[in-house]
């Protein structure tokens, strides 16, 4: 009796709910967008895909085992997530090498070398896809159209994304959006998801189911996607007010672009967000704003991205300074 | 809308599996160990000699300093000893061993079993027997009761008793089933108390998972002015004492203050209950409820327990220790201590014992903090447990002072909730200690 007695402090019992439980539950909110891309964009979304978990993986692995000489956490989920993250974040028949730089730069420089899992600044996926970006513009921006040549690998049919066709556009001389906009699909189309764009970026109503699914799981809270899309919806009402001719209207912008993609999956990555819910509401602002003044004033069309990176610089300071209210303080 | 506190909270599940077991009494164990620092503050003083005969109620070491408690013999017998044995907190104390005899009370006591509802007593009288008896808070502080009573000069004047009847640790049931049980004594405990703190109101807050003790102290309170039952949203920890204040008065107690600060003060249930016996029936504190309980077990059950039984005796009345058993819990599985063995002893702050598998002993593996905020949100005061940990470990003892460390109520929500199983109580412990060290140093320098 009493040797095989564990003692130690309380509580004695813990939640079901692991860090690897939670990234698999982001995975599957992220599964039906990414199926219907494979429908819509067809074996290009798939190879993309693919590479790009297989590679996040395998750097993670190779790293830890021989670099790093420390134990492989490829298991925690996290690695997965961050591939599936990336080919979202890519259009359909990105070229394969060119997506395993990317994952090499995801996990290999914004995770690893930062210290691993809970000690990266910037969000890893964001940090790939901005790298890629600067780096093959050409090919980073070439959106194969919706539903055309979807068993071809390369030299598919290629088009504007809606925001990158106004932009376009908007530089003419006297042009009016209300007209522009005639030659775009229609907003059912874009809720859905049959457009042009990066893989994860087309369907926000599926990103927008998985989202409140995710907030249902309790993986991520309403604060941070709730703050990002009403800056953006407000910020594109005013701008639409004063000049209807020159702004699109403001469900234009909620459903275009990154943003679901960004608002519920990307800015709410736990490791690069504040810790309060005051903090996650000012640091979704911050991101809206800055979408929104580079939706308008930038040189790229869409602007989530780099958003949700600058915002994940000013984390530590947010954190440091806006505070839950402490009881009886 | 049911009251709660606002900030922070959990739902763990209450697992209250000897809810509907009447509490039963339970044969005499063959020695008791009685320890003579069963509460908060100096130890009593052992006025018992070694083969001295003692009956069952008889004071066998008196109270010593401002904070201190009476310790009566809980049986009748000879003491046989007088040493340090292993406690409930893991190291020796002192304690007084008895044979048992036979159960032989002192005359004062009033055995009868009728209801004495007329408080006759005067204040002063109320506060001496209480001391008396050697009460102490129940809940688990173990706080001696007289002291509650007695409100320095310059102090608020008490506005407002609170009775705590929540039990939101899982598991518990003590307290529920002697509501259903005792309405009539704890009702009048309640009017003694608020005799002796000379206020006018009483709240009885009871969490809505009990609505049986709801119903029937509702029932009981019917004609008597001045006491609500008031049913609280079922949240861990709403048995804290300053959510509790919370979620009834709406004050917060100020950070390192206490109750009377917003001019409440508060007791348990079981607490009320031995008032009501030491003043109404001059009994001594020597017996109390104490939940059995656990998974594993055939029959978890609730007994009436004599302190200094043996946990031993307790868990032979529930047919043994099961095999797998890999952890003992003297209290509740959130904040309940793990105990060495089964040769302990019950005493005053013991509310259940909890049996835990083998399999659900052991703590998952530590993960890296993903920064995802769930110690943040659930943290009833507001304090973010990521940070402590992180403060504790450097040994960043003035920032973790800053940071409100000494706030801690040591609830557990924050390592429960933990997706990556960081031990963050078990550094917020050590922060506390190390905080609680440096303050006493900077104290004695001046």
């Amino acid at each position: 009796m009493g040797n095989n007695i564990i003692v130690s402090g309380s509580p004695h019992v813990q939640t079901e709910q692991t860090t690897k439980s939670m990234m698999y539950h982001v995975v599957i909110a992220l599964m039906p967008a990414l199926l219907l891309s494979f429908y819509v964009f067809g074996l290009g979304a798939i190879i993309v895909s693919i590479v790009s978990i297989v590679f996040c993986i395998g750097f993670e692995y190779l790293i830890q085992k021989f670099i790093l000489k420390v134990p492989t956490t490829i298991s925690d989920g996290s690695a997965l997530l961050t591939g599936v993250l990336l080919a979202l974040n890519l259009p359909a028949g990105f070229p394969v090498w060119m997506i395993i730089i990317g994952a090499l730069i995801a996990i290999g420089v914004a995770k690893l070398s930062f210290g691993g899992l809970g000690n990266n600044i910037f969000n890893p996926a964001l940090v790939a896809r901005v790298f890629l970006l600067i780096s093959f513009p050409v090919q980073m921006t070439k959106w194969p159209e919706a539903f055309a040549d979807r068993m071809k690998l390369a030299d598919a049919t290629t088009g504007a994304t809606p925001l990158g066709f106004l932009k376009e556009a908007l530089r003419g001389e006297g042009s009016d959006i209300r007209e522009l906009m005639k030659s775009l699909p229609d907003y059912t189309d874009m809720f859905i998801g049959f457009i042009g764009g990066s893989i994860g970026e087309i369907s926000a109503v599926l990103l927008l189911l998985g989202g409140l699914y995710l907030i249902w799981k309790k993986i991520i809270t309403w604060h941070i996607p709730v703050s990002v899309l009403l800056t953006v919806a407000a910020f594109s009402a005013v701008m639409w007010l004063v000049d209807p001719t020159q702004y699109a209207d403001p469900l234009f912008h909620l459903i275009t672009g990154g943003l679901m993609l960004g608002a519920f999956y990307m800015a709410t990555d736990l490791v690069t967000s504040p810790m309060s819910p005051k903090g996650q509401i000012l640091f979704g602002i911050g991101i809206g704003l800055l979408t929104m003044l580079i939706r308008y004033f930038g040189a790229y069309p869409e602007g989530v991205s780099f958003a949700i990176l600058i915002m994940n610089a000013f984390v530590p300071l947010i954190d440091r300074f806006l505070k839950v209210k402490k009881f009886g303080v | 809308m049911l009251k709660t506190f606002p900030k922070g909270g959990l739902h763990v599940p209450d697992n209250k599996l000897s809810e509907k077991e009447a509490i039963q009494s339970i044969n005499l164990p063959k020695t008791v160990q009685i320890p003579i620092a069963q509460h908060i503050g100096a130890p009593a003083k052992i006025i018992v000699e070694r083969n001295d005969k003692v009956r069952t109620g008889q004071v066998i070491a008196k109270s010593s300093g401002f904070i201190s408690a009476n310790i009566h013999s809980p049986v009748t017998g000879t003491v046989t000893k007088i040493d340090t044995f292993l406690d409930s907190s893991g190291y020796k104390n002192p304690m007084v061993s008895i044979r048992v005899e036979e159960d032989n009370w002192i005359e004062e006591v009033d055995l009868s079993t009728e209801v004495n509802s007329e408080i006759t007593v005067s204040k002063e009288e109320i506060l001496q027997r209480i001391q008396n008896a050697g009460i102490v808070g129940l809940g688990g502080a173990t706080f001696p009761s007289h002291i509650k009573l007695m409100v320095p000069e310059h102090a608020k004047a008490p506005e407002i008793l609170l009775i705590n009847g929540v039990e939101c640790e899982p598991y518990l049931t003590a307290d529920h089933r002697l509501m259903l049980e005792k309405p009539d004594e704890i009702i009048i405990g309640v009017q003694i108390l608020m005799k002796a703190l000379g206020v006018s109101r009483a709240a009885i807050g009871i969490e809505n998972n009990k609505k049986d003790a709801i119903k029937i102290l509702s029932e009981r309170i019917k004609n008597i002015k001045g006491i609500e039952i008031v049913p609280l949203k079922v949240k861990y920890p709403q048995g804290g004492e300053k959510q509790l204040i919370k979620a009834i008065i709406k004050k917060e107690v100020p950070a390192g203050k206490l109750p009377l600060e917003v001019g409440a003060v508060v007791y348990n249930v079981g607490t009320t209950f031995a008032v009501y016996e030491a003043v109404q029936k001059n009994k001594p504190l020597i017996e109390r409820v104490v939940t059995v309980t656990g998974k594993s077990l055939v029959k978890p059950s609730n007994f009436w327990v004599r302190i200094g039984t043996p946990i031993e005796h307790l868990l032979q009345a529930v047919g043994g220790v099961p095999e797998n058993t890999g952890k003992i819990i003297n209290g509740g599985p959130m904040m309940g201590k793990a105990l060495k063995d089964y040769t302990v002893p019950v005493t005053k702050g013991t509310s259940g014992i909890l049996l835990i598998p083998k399999e659900k002993s052991n703590r998952r593996p530590m993960q890296p903090c993903v920064r995802c905020a769930k110690c943040v949100d659930v943290c009833p005061m507001g304090l973010e447990p990521f940070l402590l940990m992180a403060l504790s470990d450097n040994k960043l003892v003035e920032r973790s002072k800053d940071d409100n460390i000494l706030s801690c109520i040591e609830c557990g929500s924050c390592s429960y909730i933990c997706p990556s199983s960081r031990p963050l109580l078990d550094y917020i412990r050590l922060g506390k200690a190390d905080v609680n060290k440096f303050l006493k140093s900077q104290k004695d320098g001046k």
